[in-house]
């Protein structure tokens, strides 16, 4: 379908975009790669007002590593995310996870920053940032505010941003040495968006765990901290003998799904869900604790 | 009406375009290239996939508007007169089509991979092309056309690196 109209108005810098946000009022949205917002506005699932296009503010675009922390710039390109040396090295998770979104094509114009804001419970960053515990740097005409990942994702595609505020970067803490990590998806060939996904970050010391970091994707309207699954985690032992290893992931994976409520659609029902959380979350501490 | 100045396969064209407008009915409509099809209304398909400064995008999902200042290539662009590109080229001497309705789109994810990465083995090419579906081939005749256009390409590289 066409698109309802709208205004456009390019902006080249963030001081601009902010400015026009508040000349705009209410009826405006920021585009940043489109990926999401172009989709809506074609099946007219979205009608704004006017459209403020951030493509153009090179400021917003980039990863700077700030010692105890990446920040990455809210318009990098999930493309330019994945080739980041910077984000390789000190935030593996993110790449992997980066790596896995939509297609070649869609992750040459999507962002980092609009993944985010944008708060799709099938997404595969937010679970991302969650686990990581992310900080969401947000400007609006009154200055800036710095926002936990924990307090960010609200509601099924609902963030704390208000009207008005824009997303600029996010802080991604580096972990430090001992951890591994793993995002174990599972989706159709021919949509890469998540049915269920896993986040996980595990820190192992002689052996055994002794921190552990799981989020999921898709398993509520934002997404969740498997924190039943982090707690039972820690102490066990992976490498250790066979089976009773083994055994203690997956005694600690099947807790993945307390205190989540899963959706139902025509990808799956919630109890199908449930179950890819256990199965998919025990491969990921492997995978990360290995 | 915003103005816009794009270069679409090395011509330039300065015209008005609606914000709303999409790229891909900007290519088909306004200046009848309409070797860009356009297969779904989800972003999903890939069919309308052009390179936008070098660059795989979904043509269907960019605003003409944002292309401003952009070099564009599509389908229509990659012969040099009657000789056909080698990926092109590939995919008839292959049989890498039915219907062809997701072939200009392939084709062109498919250069866009070459230029990340000159020898994919069949893992990457699968991976490369996800974001394009056919629904006649069954992939593997794409598959191999791919290897074999990445083989002629690199070949035609030496070539011209030795003379
Ligand atoms: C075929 C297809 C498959 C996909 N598969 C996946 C997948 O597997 N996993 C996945 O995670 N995603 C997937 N996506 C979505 C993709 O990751 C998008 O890039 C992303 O959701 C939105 O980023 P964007 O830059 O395109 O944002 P846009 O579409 O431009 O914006 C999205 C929303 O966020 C707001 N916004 C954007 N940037 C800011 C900012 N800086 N500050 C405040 N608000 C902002 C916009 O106003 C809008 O409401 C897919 C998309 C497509 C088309
Ligand atoms: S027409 Fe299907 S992705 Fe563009
Ligand atoms: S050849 Fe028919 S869709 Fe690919």
């Amino acid at each position: 379908m066409i698109p309802a109209s709208f205004d456009y108005v390019r902006v080249s810098s963030l001081d601009e975009a902010l400015e026009t946000l508040r000349e705009q009022g209410e009826e405006a949205k920021v585009l940043a790669g489109g990926q999401s917002l172009l989709p809506l506005l074609r099946l007219r699932l979205a009608y704004p007002g006017t459209l403020v296009d951030l493509g153009r503010v090179e400021e917003l675009r980039g990863v700077a590593d700030r010692g105890d922390h990446v920040l990455i710039g809210a318009m990098t390109t999930h493309y330019d995310v994945v080739a980041s040396p910077v984000v390789r090295e000190h935030c593996p998770l993110v790449a992997l996870a980066t790596a896995t979104v939509a297609d070649p094509a869609v992750r040459h114009r999507g962002t980092f920053g609009g993944s985010l804001a944008h708060a799709d419970p099938a997404g595969d960053l937010p679970a991302v940032a969650l686990a990581l515990d992310m900080e969401f740097v947000v400007r609006s005409a009154a200055g800036e505010r710095v926002i936990p990942a924990a307090d960010f994702f609200l509601d099924y595609l609902e963030t704390a941003l208000a009207p008005g505020e824009i997303l600029t970067g996010v802080r991604v803490p580096k972990l430090g040495p001992g951890w591994g990590f793993h995002y174990e998806k599972f989706h159709r060939t021919a949509q890469a968006w998540a049915i269920v996904g896993v986040a996980a970050a595990v820190r192992r010391s002689g052996g055994v765990v002794e921190e552990a970091r799981v989020a999921l994707t898709n398993m509520g309207p934002t997404p969740v901290r498997a924190t039943a699954v982090e707690q039972a985690v820690r102490g066990a032992e992976p490498g250790g003998n066979g089976g009773a290893a083994g055994g203690a992931l997956r005694a600690a994976a099947e807790r993945a799904d307390e205190d989540t409520d899963p959706p139902a659609d025509l990808h799956a029902r919630p109890d199908y869900r449930r179950h890819l959380a256990r199965v998919l979350t025990h491969r990921a501490l492997l995978a990360a604790a290995g | 009406m915003p103005r816009i100045s794009v270069t679409v396969d090395g011509i330039r064209y300065d015209e008005e375009v609606e914000p709303r407008l999409l790229l891909v009915h900007f290519l088909r409509d306004r200046l009848g290239k309409t070797g860009t099809p356009i297969g779904c209304d989800t972003s999903n398909c890939g069919a309308c996939t052009v390179l936008l400064d070098g660059r795989s995008a979904k043509s269907c999902s960019v605003l003409a508007v944002q292309a401003d200042g952009c070099d564009i290539v599509t389908i229509e662009g990659l012969a040099a007169g009657e000789s056909w590109h080698p990926m092109q080229k590939a995919f008839h001497e292959e049989h890498a089509l039915q219907c062809g309705y997701c072939t200009p789109g392939m084709i062109m994810a498919a250069i866009d991979l070459l230029h990340d990465d000159p020898d994919p083995s069949e893992e990457d090419i699968r991976e490369g092309l996800e974001g394009n579906l056919c629904r006649c081939t069954g992939y593997c005749t794409i598959v191999r056309a791919v290897r074999r256009a990445a083989r002629e390409m690199s070949q035609e590289q030496e070539g011209a690196a030795a003379s």
